[in-house]
């Protein structure tokens, strides 16, 4: 069975936490991974490869680069 | 001879060690004599002849936050926590960016992280490993790291020279702010080096004690009974700062770094040379270029390590080179050895043997060895004089490096 919007969002909530620190709330879909949580390039390769293990789905490096905000990211988990 | 140049002064002090979590805490656990090592509990024990070594008293990963701890090797770890405590032990001074330099070295870099992602990627492929691999990995990332903690530019350097680098560091640190290049640097040593792997090794270089029912004796420099070193893990940063840039800012200054003495054995891969003449000449360059003889010298902090070869001739050629006068002791007797982070704690330890007028002891010292013919501190901590006094720290690696460096009060 798919995974909610919110049980991937909690589930990156968790790990945007634990990699840079930024607080599990502060993790919504609105947000742009540069421009609001500052999350440099290196630390979103953490957040894929810890991604993938959560959940199951591989993030290629071509596709990582497009999925700018928290939302992205949650629709490609869920696609 | 007076020299017209830069006067380099200490005013911070900064380290984590087998016997505390910061100076106050590693000092006063020095001057009680304390071991700080103790028998390893992890499963890999089994495999290696070495059961015991000088653990980091507090976990550098509680200290810091988790963020920041995975990204870093423990050895960079060791060094920012060091590196924050002696900024701020100097009182965080105001300094341009391009006035600012690094010098922070290791002996080993960060093997630890190389051995855990190698594993890492055989077991779960490259795509496994994190992307802070390779900065975790590299010798220049404490340098790095508290480089960029601290906005430096002025230059961020990592000497290495294996047993040697801490020492180098301040060697080279001293350097930057004499030749102009700096006003303050930030320097010292640190290593995390306790692997099964390294043990392994140097055991297999028969380097290390294996008194396994008693570790906390198995550090004994200059004792008849000693059978190798023990390995320590931590660091130990000071901040250096030019003389004029220290009164200026009304900062508190601990001691004078006064010279430097640097030379190579030539003679052996990992063996010391029998006379001591590269120790001697480093030594002897450093009182020299403090301005020093023999005489004002009446501490030396000593490489010693516990080793059955090297303890006794650096003990002659302290003897030889300085005389028998001054109050000798190897903190290597309680902290264990730290490799390229030797150099830094025991810089600090010199420091604040001056500034507080007491030599800690050397523990374990029951039989003296013939041969050793110097005021070695045993038991208890012993005091210095007032008025003005120099101390040397001792400091020599794998590859024949020695380093001297000669510190006076102010």
């Amino acid at each position: 069975m798919a995974l909610t919007e919110q049980e991937i969002l909690a589930g990156l909530g968790k790990i945007i936490n634990e990699i840079t620190g930024i607080s599990a709330d502060e993790v919504t879909p609105e947000k742009s991974f540069v421009d609001d949580l500052d999350i440099d390039s290196l630390s979103m390769v953490e957040i894929a490869v810890a991604a993938q293990d959560e959940f199951g789905v591989e993030i290629p490096d071509d596709q990582l680069k497009h999925l700018k905000t928290v939302k992205d990211v949650v629709t490609f988990i869920q696609a | 001879m007076s020299k017209d140049r830069v006067r380099v002064v200490v005013t911070g002090l900064g380290a984590t060690t087998p016997l505390g979590g910061d100076v106050a805490s590693t000092w006063s656990a020095l001057l009680e004599g304390r071991s700080g090592i103790r028998p390893l509990t992890e499963d890999w024990v089994d495999s290696v002849p070495v059961k015991f070594a000088g653990l980091a008293a507090v976990d550098p990963a509680e200290v810091l936050p988790r963020p920041e701890a995975r990204r870093l090797d423990r050895s960079e770890q060791f060094a920012l926590i060091a590196a924050r405590q002696a900024w701020q032990d100097a009182g965080a001074p105001e300094v341009p960016a391009e006035r600012l330099g690094v010098c922070v070295s290791s002996g080993i870099g960060g093997i630890g992280t190389t051995l855990s992602a190698y594993d890492t990627f055989k077991e779960k492929g490259w795509q496994r490993l994190s992307p802070f691999t390779v900065p975790m990995l590299m010798p220049n990332g404490p340098a790095a790291w508290v480089g960029l903690e601290l906005g430096a530019m002025a230059g961020v350097h990592a000497t290495v020279s294996a047993c040697a680098s801490g020492a180098e560091a301040i060697g080279y640190a001293m350097e930057m702010i004499r030749s102009g290049r700096a006003d303050v640097v930030v320097a010292g040593g640190t290593e995390a080096a306790i692997h099964p792997l390294n043990i392994a090794a140097f055991a297999a270089a028969r380097a290390m004690s294996t008194r396994n029912d008693e570790p906390e004796r198995a550090s004994r420099p200059w004792d008849r009974g000693r059978d190798g070193f023990v390995l320590g893990e931590g660091a130990g940063l000071l901040v250096l700062e030019s003389y004029e840039h220290a009164v200026a800012r009304g900062a508190r200054i601990y001691a004078q770094v006064a010279g430097l003495g640097m030379s190579a054995d030539s003679h052996h891969i990992t063996q010391p040379e029998p006379e001591g003449r590269g120790v001697m000449m480093a030594m002897t360059q450093a009182m020299t270029d403090a301005d020093l003889t023999g005489r004002d010298i009446l501490h030396v902090n000593a490489h010693a390590t516990s080793t059955p070869a090297g303890d006794v001739i650096e003990a002659r050629a302290i003897q030889k080179s300085i005389g028998s006068h001054p109050l000798v002791t190897s903190t290597k007797s309680m902290t264990g050895h730290l490799l390229g982070g030797a150099g830094g704690i025991e810089s600090v330890f010199t420091i604040k043997a001056l500034a507080d007028r007491v030599v800690p002891p050397t523990i374990n010292l029951d039989d003296l060895d013939e041969g050793v013919e110097l005021d070695i501190v045993r038991a208890k901590p012993r005091d210095l004089p007032g008025g003005q006094i120099a101390a040397v720290n001792n400091s020599f690696g794998f590859g024949g490096h020695n380093v001297a460096v000669a510190f006076t009060t102010v």
